[in-house]
């Protein structure tokens, strides 16, 4: 058994981010950033530990303050969950040791807003109720609203604005749409939620799949699907390199609920919200796709280049996602993890970049030699390469299971030409960025006046700064080199996402003890699928006949 | 009283819409207020509409109100009263930072009427 183990990746970051606030990090600053590495260190630690476990089990249930489900909130470890947190965990090192190299002291609070962010992005990814993902969700997101800003500056406050101001409004549509949810249902639990979706009278469906369409419009303005991502570009670009580099997994939150929702609470088998999203997914991936790509091609940055290459990769997930086949979600998983490392890399990339070519940033116009060009141009290969899809990095081995997925769905010539296509380009972007960065350093070219030749670098770049690059680096060649143990892992997460019956079963299990002998009565009434005869529901019927 | 309820909701979701699409930071801060009211009125309301119904048990009551939403609306009001608080610290920063009060940072308005342009503003402009 993990027994409480389940919930340390919630607690851990809770309690380092109080000691961290109650140390003060302008009096004892290394003892802060010493609790903070070593947090995300046991947070390595603890999600290792979870996802050997979930290798060989059946989903784990810890039920909060022993309320059982459907009553009170639980959380769920399920192989999908702890792989994000296992993901998180590993971004969340990488970023607390590069900020150590001193962007944590341009601003205040940065490793507490860092940890309480983990504790959210965790909560979000182990949590099995409706309002509570709801609660993490603006837990993540105030700790993001203050690490976006973290380093000052017009740029950062006004992109930070609109991020939030878009974020507001997605937190009022999930609320509206939990609460539509539970006025039809009665519930909020996610297990729960199935089973009451499925079991719903044919004349509640229109108000089922509007909360469900709600969600959706919520969780696709999270992950950056086409016509709701354009708060992305400024806030990633203008945000610290630290920051931007965990915010690779921000997306995947998005991405994540998705996947969580539409298989376990709008699957096929869901009666009256069945399929909701089905119609929908692929498309949008493609147009998503499609849209990064031109932004990619377009892209007058290298900074701004990524933030379309974590767009590009919101649009390749959802393909595969949208096919909602074992196969594809596999795929897409594979692709998730991918990408959230690649991405991070490239954002360390252009922070070191933008560092060296001082007022120049990583525009891409010709500015002056970088000083460690080999080992900078080595780590721009690689990760081009990844980024790109071309083999042998897993980049590659990503693509082709997208293809493999997609090719029994309706969309499928499509969503080949897309990606295809748009792996060229991304090929084309990144040789262009990085003849311009690192071979046309020196040539002549001004800035406002000054000539580019001019401009000192700011400083050089520490050998122990390049660690977190390395870290990545080597993580994604373990990817490369342990992809089948990888992919035979997401093959069966794919075949659990697609089969919730066994989640449900986890979640709402008859209590084998004596004294809750009526929770154990309402649990098999569940299961046989029949509406609970819990408080809730026969309270509903009463207002019902009532009104 | 449904009908006066789902008018009420529906009018203050519109309001708040309305000034959220005004595109200034002080009607948009209280366009999100709107909508945040109006979603706890929502919530309120998805736990049926119950007249002097007690919420936990009590002798001699014959019927109950839902809790659940009550709890929920509390959460919601917490975390949007943070929201608020936040996204208003931040704007009067950057009105001053700025020297705008868009949510662009495009129309450059001198803090005190009248008074020259900060050397900084004006820079921007």
């Amino acid at each position: 058994m993990v027994g409480h183990l389940v919930i340390a990746p919630v607690l851990l970051p809770m309690f380092a981010a109080a000691l961290i606030v109650a140390l003060g990090d302008q009096r004892r600053a290394s003892a802060c950033r010493a609790v903070s590495l070593a947090n995300c260190m046991a947070l390595v630690l603890a999600s290792i530990w979870l996802l050997v476990w979930a290798v060989s089990n059946e989903p784990a249930v810890y039920v909060l303050g022993n309320w059982q489900a459907p009553y009170g909130i639980v959380l769920v470890l399920d192989r999908l969950s702890a792989l994000m947190v296992a993901l998180t965990s590993l971004l969340s090192v990488a970023t607390c040791w590069y900020a150590l190299r001193g962007w944590d002291t341009r601003g205040r609070h940065f490793h507490a807003l860092l940890q309480l962010q983990l504790m959210g992005l965790n909560g979000a990814f182990l949590t099995g109720d409706l309002f509570n993902l709801f609660v993490f969700f603006e837990l993540l997101l105030i700790a993001s609203y203050g690490l976006m800003l973290h380093g000052g500056g017009v740029a950062r406050q006004r992109a930070t604005l609109h991020y939030i101001v878009y974020n507001l409004v997605a937190s009022t549509l999930f609320l509206f749409a939990a609460g539509l949810l539970y006025g039809v249902t009665g519930t909020l639990n996610m297990a729960d939620l199935s089973l009451q979706v499925a079991a719903a009278p044919i004349e509640d469906a229109t108000l089922i799949r509007s909360a469900g369409m709600l969600l959706l419009v919520v969780f696709a303005i999270k992950a950056a699907v086409l016509p709701l991502c354009f708060w992305l570009q400024e806030g990633y670009r203008t945000a610290s390199p630290p920051v931007a580099c965990l915010f690779a997994v921000m997306t995947k939150v998005g991405l994540y609920s998705i996947l969580r929702v539409c298989t376990l609470i709008f699957g096929s088998d869901a009666g009256a919200g069945a399929d909701l999203a089905a119609a929908w997914l692929l498309p949008a991936g493609i147009a998503t796709l499609a849209f990064a790509t031109v932004g990619v091609i377009a892209s007058r940055s290298f900074g701004m280049l990524v933030t379309y290459l974590v767009i590009a990769s919101a649009g390749s997930m959802l393909v595969g996602v949208g096919t909602f086949s074992q196969g594809g979600i596999a795929a897409a998983l594979f692709y998730l993890v991918h990408s959230t490392l690649v991405v991070a890399l490239l954002f360390l990339l252009a922070g070191e970049i933008a560092r060296e070519r001082g007022a120049l940033g990583s525009d891409l116009l010709p500015g002056p030699a970088l000083a460690a060009p080999v080992r900078l141009g080595v780590v721009f290969l690689f990760a081009g390469v990844a980024a790109s899809g071309l083999p042998p990095v897993s980049g590659f081995i990503a693509k082709i299971g997208i293809l493999q997925g997609v090719q029994d769905s309706p969309w499928a010539y499509s969503a080949w030409v897309a990606i295809l296509v748009s792996s060229l380009l991304t090929v084309i972007a990144l040789a262009r960025a990085g003849s311009m960065l690192f071979w046309r350093a020196g040539a002549s070219a001004s800035v406002d006046g000054v000539p580019a030749t001019a401009m000192v670098p700011l400083a050089t770049v520490p050998a122990a700064s390049f660690g977190p690059v390395w870290l990545l680096v080597v993580a994604l060649i373990a990817l490369t080199a342990g992809a089948r143990p990888v992919q035979s892992y997401l093959d069966a997460t794919g075949m659990q996402l697609m089969s919730p019956a066994n989640y449900v079963d986890a979640v709402i299990r008859p209590v084998q003890s004596d004294r809750d002998e009526e929770i154990n009565v309402d649990g098999d009434r569940l299961r046989a699928g029949q509406p609970p005869a819990g408080t809730t529901s026969a309270q509903h019927s009463a207002y019902r006949t009532a009104l | 009283m449904e009908l006066l309820v789902a008018s009420g909701i529906g009018a203050l979701t519109a309001a708040g819409v309305y000034l959220l699409l005004r595109a200034h930071t002080f009607p948009m801060i209280l366009g999100l207020t709107l909508m945040s009211y109006s979603v706890n009125l929502f919530l309120f309301a998805m736990g049926r509409l119950a007249i002097s119904a007690p919420p936990l048990i009590s002798d001699g009551a014959e019927r109950y109100a839902d809790p659940l939403p009550q709890a929920l609306v509390l959460t919601a009001i917490v975390i949007s009263f943070g929201m608020t608080a936040l996204v208003v610290a931040l704007s009067v920063r950057l009105r001053f930072d700025s020297g705008s009060d868009h949510v662009d940072c495009t129309e450059l308005v001198p803090v005190v009427p009248d008074a020259p342009l900060s050397p900084e503003s004006a820079e921007r402009q």
